[in-house]
């Protein structure tokens, strides 16, 4: 291993600064006091905290899920805080009244939150540990009838639409951690894409965990009405502690008939050191629901970050020519351990869905692919393309890939290829005899491999990805 | 036959002196038994058996009568005539319920260098050879039906060809239930250990006769391959529609040695064949291939499981199904790559055909690879008669239905054309045409 590769390998993770803010904070632990303070501070109206304590309850019937290829220490659940909020006074009349520690932190970040420093044609909604800190454009975004504001707002400003929606495709039973969220979830965003209504910039959320043993449990829910448009980024750091701390989030995505949500992740929460230690524990549950005819769901994640990675974005195709996809890039190093993959539920006629995986470990990381494609009785002339593959750099590191294809309907097409190699021996030399360096050579190489998953990721986005992924593989090739 | 009665039936088994034997085979049965009952029968939370439920096997009234009396049934060679469809000189061993039956067996005398024994015989004549081999390969720590085979297994084959031997004949292994089977299990073993540089082929037959239904199967095969040896496995499994069958075959493979696996599946109401190969030496490599063909309520579920475990290892692997009726058809095919296990290169495929809007098929091509400088690729796909295909052949003056059959029927030959041993390939070409034909006739 080079010198130069070597101190880039020491590099620290760039995000793992902490932001001294006053914070509220209740105790640790968890029980229905935990749930009626939670919804207390946010002032919830009676439905929604009724609907928090019938997760607890079924919570704490459930036992948490270890069929995973991810092996990590117990979680104490008592031992974790389930809510901490930066301490304002008041409620924000514009972006200018925010804390200027947390405008800072964001600017760190390199996530503006002035209007005018905004990348032109993003609207951002901050969530810093707890709670959403501002939304940007809020007022051009009102103007097309557009709600885009956290879910904590959209519970008071707009129950009907919260209420109808919530808890409809990721139901409060569905799994231990979905559950969890349902009952403790603190804030999140909310947008909602009326009739016709194609959203003219992208919208975008970027979450921060500050705390420390603090779990963040947000909740974001998305709905795009008949023929609405909408395009969703959704970013995540975390600072650096030995400690793991539990990222428990749930994401819906709601598209009625003809409508179009694209929801696009990187995913950047601190992933511990070289030993292992520390890093954010994510489990995830995030479920599309191409609820009409003609719709289209499509999740595309960039996955660099994280100790654990627990995640399946899935798409129930129920409307008839309902169209569902899945790009994912997810790398390994270290002791990261990644278990992700999607579900695609083909339920209506004439239904298809896409998935494209490409998975990279390096060091001691291990990296799993697990998806099922369903096809139900009723689901004819559905279609389905999966391929997903593996690079793997070094000895050390492990690649999975566990698909499950269940076919119910025999007019249904289902096609899966998978494969797992080394990073190119040849090619590494081809380019280096072009005079390339080697780094170089590697990192074009791992930027060919992972084209077709960034090419879907929007403009903003696919820059940010490809620096992430070269500094997450730094230093993997000796 | 659930867990309890079986744990009783074992006990009565043990008193009467647990078979006939040498002297470890008793405490080596004890071991399995406890560590069936510490597995129990496995649930689809057990995540191999995810797709199939063993609950007709497990609350099913199966005993194990490892110590009834051999040939309570009479069969005449004209019986059994049809199963064994090889040439005359084939060595042959026919097993009637699970029974040896020396006037059914015969054929060729194994030439010097080979031994083909059943296993009754083989515990008094080659006891230490056994010992040093039986419950090593087939693993019943982590495999319920393995370690129920091995505590109350009666009868079967033990197999052995010396180092340098080439064995020009198949032995052909014939294992007939007759309706006087109804509501037995019979827990068959066969142990092959082919020496090194050694050459061998070993045919598996599991037939019934005469309406038999309602038995259940439990066969466990070990295979102990040399440096350097080549074995052809080939499994024809047609019990009857209302039987069930479980059926392994594990090997453990020497340096440079080559496991050839053919595994034919049509019969059964529940049927389950696991083919699990440990590829130990360097160089080594396996290639498995299988069909299955199923109809009406049929539930047949195929498992493989290659374990790369040293270096320059290889692995093909094509699996073939054709669905029709209200069948449910599994595959679940594991690749497994140890970190030493390094320039491993594999292949697998799983394709299957759905014929009839209520078949189904699951399917679980897994890849689990800790070494880095490997090759490995594995593909599964889902469908039905290509429309294009069809209405070529109508508009070439050949009717739907016979299209129907030639363009299955041609799905089916691909896997069958891997097959090297030519009756046997003949046997499974004439037994894919007549399952079309049938299934066919009434459409």
């Amino acid at each position: 291993m080079s010198s130069s590769i070597e101190n880039l390998v020491n590099r620290e993770y760039k995000f793992g600064f902490v932001t001294d803010i006053e914070a509220d904070t209740i105790p640790a632990g968890l029980g229905e006091d935990t749930v009626r303070a939670i919804s207390a501070k946010k002032h919830e109206p009676a439905w929604l905290l009724d609907w928090r304590l019938k997760a607890l309850r079924r919570w704490t019937t459930m036992k948490e899920p270890h069929w995973g290829n991810v092996r990590y220490e117990p979680i104490d659940y008592q031992d974790q805080v389930y809510y901490s909020a930066p301490r304002t006074a008041k409620p924000l009349g514009s972006m200018d009244d925010v804390d200027p520690k947390l405008r800072e932190a964001y600017d760190k970040l390199g996530i503006p939150l002035k209007e005018q420093q905004v990348l032109a044609g993003v609207a951002v909604d901050a969530v810093f540990d707890s709670v959403s800190v501002g939304t940007t454009y809020r007022e051009q975004l009102a103007k097309l009838g557009i709600i885009f504001c956290s879910l904590g707002e959209a519970v008071r400003e707009h129950p009907d639409l919260v209420r109808k929606y919530l808890g409809t495709v990721v139901p409060y039973s569905d799994n231990f951690y979905a559950s969890l969220n349902s009952a403790v979830f603190s804030d999140g965003s909310f947008v909602y894409v009326p009739p016709g209504v194609r959203c003219p910039m992208e919208l975008s959320t970027y979450f921060r965990i500050n705390a420390a043993n603090t779990g963040q449990f947000e909740r974001t829910l998305i709905i795009a009405d008949t023929g609405a448009y909408v395009s969703y980024l959704e970013g995540c750091t975390a600072p650096k502690r030995a400690t793991n701390q539990l990222h428990a989030a749930v994401v819906e995505l709601i598209a009625l008939e003809n409508a179009t949500v694209k929801y696009s992740t990187v995913q950047n929460w601190y992933a511990g050191d070289e030993e292992g230690r520390g890093g954010i524990f994510n489990f995830v549950t995030k479920r599309g629901k191409c609820a009409g005819a003609n719709s289209k769901i499509s999740w595309t994640q960039v996955e660099t970050g994280s100790a654990i990675t627990w995640k399946y974005p899935s798409v129930i195709l129920q409307g008839d020519n309902s169209v569902g996809e899945f790009y994912s890039v997810a790398v390994v190093n270290h002791h990261q351990q990644a278990d992700t993959g999607t579900k695609m539920l083909h339920l209506g006629r004439n239904t298809r869905s896409n998935i494209v995986s490409k998975g990279i470990s390096a060091g001691q990381g291990n990296n799993s692919y697990r998806g099922r494609v369903f096809v139900g009785p009723k689901a004819a002339g559905a279609r389905n393309y999966t391929q997903c593959d593996s690079m793997l750099i070094g000895n050390r590191c492990g690649a999975h890939t566990f698909p499950y294809i269940e076919v119910g309907n025999d007019t249904a097409q289902v096609e899966h290829e998978a494969s797992t190699s080394k990073i190119g021996e040849d090619q590494i030399f081809y380019l280096q005899q072009r005079g390339i360096s080697k780094e170089n050579a590697v990192s074009m190489i791992v930027a060919g491999f992972c084209k077709d998953v960034f090419k879907e990721l929007p403009m903003e986005f696919a820059l940010e990805a490809q620096q992430l992924l070269g500094i997450t593989l730094e230093g993997s090739v000796g | 036959m659930t867990a309890p009665v079986l744990l009783r039936d074992f006990e009565t088994f043990a008193a009467n002196g647990g078979g006939s034997g040498p002297s470890w085979l008793l405490p080596l049965r004890r071991q399995a038994i406890d560590r069936f009952a510490a597995l129990g029968f496995p649930t689809p939370k057990n995540e191999d058996w995810h797709f199939t439920s063993v609950v007709p096997i497990a609350e099913g009234s199966f005993r194990a009568v490892p110590d009834a009396p051999a040939r309570s049934v009479r069969l005449g060679r004209a019986d059994v005539e049809a199963f064994t469809f090889g040439r005359p000189d084939w060595i042959r061993l026919v097993f009637v319920n699970g029974r040896f039956d020396a006037s059914l067996s015969g054929g060729a005398t194994p030439p010097t260098g080979v031994t083909v024994t059943d296993l009754a015989t083989a515990w008094h004549e080659q006891p230490d050879v056994l010992e040093r081999y039986v419950g090593t390969v087939a693993d019943f720590q982590r495999t319920a039906f393995t370690a129920l085979n091995t505590a109350f297994m009666h009868d079967g084959a033990a197999i052995q060809i010396a180092p340098n031997v080439e064995l020009e004949t198949p032995v052909h292994l014939v294992f007939v239930s007759t309706p006087e089977a109804a509501g037995t299990a019979s827990h068959v073993r066969t142990l092959v250990v082919a020496g090194h540089q050694s050459k061998a082929t070993v045919i598996e037959s599991y037939v019934s006769l005469g309406g038999a239904k309602g038995y259940f199967t439990n066969a466990v095969t070990e295979a102990v391959l040399g440096d350097g040896a080549t074995l052809t496995h080939v499994k024809l499994q047609t019990e009857s529609e209302q039987a069930f069958h479980v059926g392994t075959l594990q090997a453990h493979q020497g340096r440079d040695s080559h496991l050839v696996s053919f595994s034919y599946a049509a019969g059964g109401e529940l049927a389950r064949t696991n083919v699990y190969t440990r590829l130990a030496g360097e160089g080594c490599g396996a290639t498995l291939h299988g069909l299955y063909l199923l109809d009406g309520q049929q539930h047949v579920d195929q498992q493989t499981r290659i374990e790369h475990a040293s270096p320059n290892t290889f692995s093909r692997e094509v699996y073939k199904g054709v669905l029709d009726g209200s069948s449910h058809g599994v595959f679940n095919g594991q690749v497994y790559v140890r970190p030493e296990a390094q320039k491993t290169d594999g292949k697998q495929e799983n394709n299957n055909l759905l014929l009839s809007a209520q078949a189904r098929v699951d399917t679980k091509p897994q890849l689990e690879i800790f070494a880095d400088d490997v090759k490995c690729t594995h593909g599964a796909t889902v469908g039905r008669l290509d429309e294009l295909a069809l209405f070529y052949m109508k508009s070439r003056g050949i009717g739907a239905e016979q299209a129907r059959k030639l363009l299955t029927y041609a799905f089916a030959a691909g896997v069958i054309e891997a097959v090297g041993v030519p009756e046997v390939r003949a046997e499974l070409e004439a037994l894919t045409l007549r399952r079309f034909t049938g299934a066919l006739a009434g459409s």
